[in-house]
């Protein structure tokens, strides 16, 4: 009776602790949205997206890095996809046990805790200096596709893992070769998965500073330039408000609104994706 | 079991010669040693209690098996003349020549159209007049035409389980083969749909040389011309259906079908 009593205490105590920790979560969360809408509400307008950055940047908006974001978004797309979802499809048909297979799923797991600073020297004395690139969105935007690829390869080969076995045991029952199965039968249903993976790796690192310091972010440009030329980028406009500009404290609302800014790009593009997953497990 | 000739009239033409075949996963060997003749358009049944090795020994037949990396043959299993286990066999050539059903219904998610013409189209049939045809003939013969000419473009995956075994049926017979294997097609499907495949394979039967594994004695009585009876990877008996149901040759046989073990 008492140890009854005491189990469902116990139980009781558990649940409290688990919304707790989950009330947590959502108080930073809001935390935080509300710190930065509440700082750089005063500067938020329609023309402090569509207005370039003026008077060195204590004044006007963020056009420019905020386009900037989205070239090296395209850019580092563009480059993950190949690479990303061909070695995703190589582990999950074709890798097998082997010890090469194994090495290689190793490195691409040690790829992903590598802090993204080291990502951005690596872009620099591959990308910039010895491709001879030089430091622009190319550069950048190639460095932020590396930091992309072992989110992208994890995401593909689950997705095209989880084609059922029905699906490839009626194709090869109907005399399809294996690339015939691949191509027409695990491709097209693996390929929701596969850019809902794509879509929540560029939130995740979209608004990554380090890896575009050195390969190609700008500190000031006034214009949106080419595939070879600096571009500004959110991320690194707000550190250099933050800690470079010409007058820090005048303008904390222009940086605060360039956060929020950049946590709604941010957040939207996750939510794309999480949207698109949940809609997917639906189905 | 070689009494078997006795039964069949002779125009019956041996479709499928299994000799002596032997089926290994690993150590273990769960098809052994077994030998008999499947004929043209009959329609023969495997039966067996569980872990037989019914479906495996189907998959022997359109080499299924191949992608089991543990799985072994020995012996020998002709169709239209060759062995199929030589070493110059075209699997892929075979397996258009060999249509199957599986236990689950496994439409692709493609629409009903594309469901049935994937298999044309990969050995490349283009043109959209042939297709169609190939489509509506195959439907028809699937007997689900009725059912979805009004909706060709929707998915296959959308229809009932008994119209996605037909779909699948239909998938399989789209490139004409001579055989069709059917593992417990009917095992996830409620009686009415039952009774349809049924029917169906009586008259798939008139084109094709049908194989299918069943739980269902009955089943298997309705719809066979001949029954084999698996045990533990041995073919205990090989006759004619109404013979092997009446007055079986083997005790364990009607053990087995009069339900005192299995
Ligand atoms: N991929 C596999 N690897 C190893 N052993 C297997 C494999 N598939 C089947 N077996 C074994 O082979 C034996 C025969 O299996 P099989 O699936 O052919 O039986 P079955 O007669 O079709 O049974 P059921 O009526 O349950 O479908 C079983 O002992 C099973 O455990
Ligand atoms: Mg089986």
């Amino acid at each position: 009776m008492n140890r009854t009593n005491w189990r469902k205490l116990k139980d009781k105590y558990m649940y409290l602790i688990l919304v707790g920790t989950a009330l947590s979560i959502l108080s930073i969360l809001t935390g935080i949205i509300c710190f930065v809408l509440y700082s750089g509400w005063s500067a938020l307008s329609w023309d402090f997206i569509f207005e370039p950055p003026r008077d060195n940047m204590t004044s006007g908006g963020i056009w420019s890095p905020l386009v900037g974001t989205f070239q090296l978004i395209v850019v580092s797309i563009i480059a993950v996809i190949p690479v990303g979802v061909l070695t995703g499809l190589y582990f999950s048909e074709y890798a097998g046990k082997g010890l090469f297979p194994k090495i290689l799923r190793l490195a691409v797991r040690s790829l992903s805790g590598v802090p993204s600073v080291v990502f951005g020297l690596f872009g620099l004395s591959l990308f910039v200096i010895f491709l001879g690139f030089g430091s622009c969105l190319f550069s950048a935007g190639l460095t932020l596709a590396c930091l992309t690829l072992p989110l992208v390869v994890t995401a593909s080969e689950q997705a095209f893992r989880a084609v059922p076995k029905d699906y490839r045991d009626a194709s090869y029952a109907l005399g399809a070769t294996k690339l015939q199965t691949l191509v027409k039968v695990v491709f097209p249903s693996a390929a929701s998965t596969i850019i809902t993976g794509i879509i929540l790796s560029i939130g995740r690192v979209a608004g990554e500073t380090a890896p575009i310091i050195f390969t190609g972010a700008a500190f000031y440009t006034s214009k949106t330039g080419g595939l070879f030329n600096e571009v500004m980028a959110l991320p690194y406009h707000i550190y250099i408000l933050a800690t470079a500009g010409t007058n820090i404290e005048q303008t904390r609302p222009i940086q605060y609104g360039a956060v929020a800014v950049l946590l709604a790009l941010v957040l939207g593009i996750s939510s794309v994706g999480v949207w698109m997953r949940v809609r997917m497990k639906r189905r | 079991m070689l009494n078997i000739n006795k039964h069949s009239s002779n125009d019956t033409k041996i479709q499928i010669e299994t000799k002596d075949l032997s089926l290994y996963y690993g150590q273990d060997k769960v098809i052994k040693n077994i030998s008999f003749n499947i004929y043209e358009r009959m329609v023969t049944a495997l039966i067996g209690p569980s872990g037989c090795g019914k479906s495996s020994y189907l998959r022997c037949l359109n080499r299924m098996n191949d992608f089991i990396q543990e799985a072994r043959t020995e012996g020998e299993i002709t169709i239209n003349g060759s062995n199929i286990y030589d070493k110059a066999t075209d699997v892929i050539e075979l397996r258009r020549k060999i249509g199957m059903v599986f236990q689950k219904p496994n439409p692709f998610p493609m629409s009903i159209y594309e469901n049935v013409a994937y298999a044309p189209r990969l050995f490349g049939v283009k043109d959209r007049e042939k297709l169609d045809e190939i489509v509506k003939s195959s439907l028809e013969g699937a007997a689900l035409w009725d059912e979805v000419y009004g909706k060709l473009k929707t998915p296959g995956t959308g229809l009932s389980g008994g119209q996605q075994q037909r779909l699948c049926i239909a998938r399989a017979i789209a490139t004409e083969p001579d055989i069709l294997l059917m593992d417990e097609p009917t095992s996830a499907l409620d009686p009415l749909s039952t009774l349809r495949i049924e029917e169906l394979i009586r008259e798939l039967k008139k084109k094709f040389t049908v194989v299918i594994v069943t739980h269902n004695m009955q089943q298997a009585a309705r719809i066979s011309d001949y029954t084999a009876f698996f045990l533990l990877g041995d073919l205990v008996e090989y006759n004619v259906t109404n013979k092997m149901f009446t007055s079986p040759d083997d005790r364990r046989t009607e053990d087995y079908i009069t339900g005192r073990f299995g």
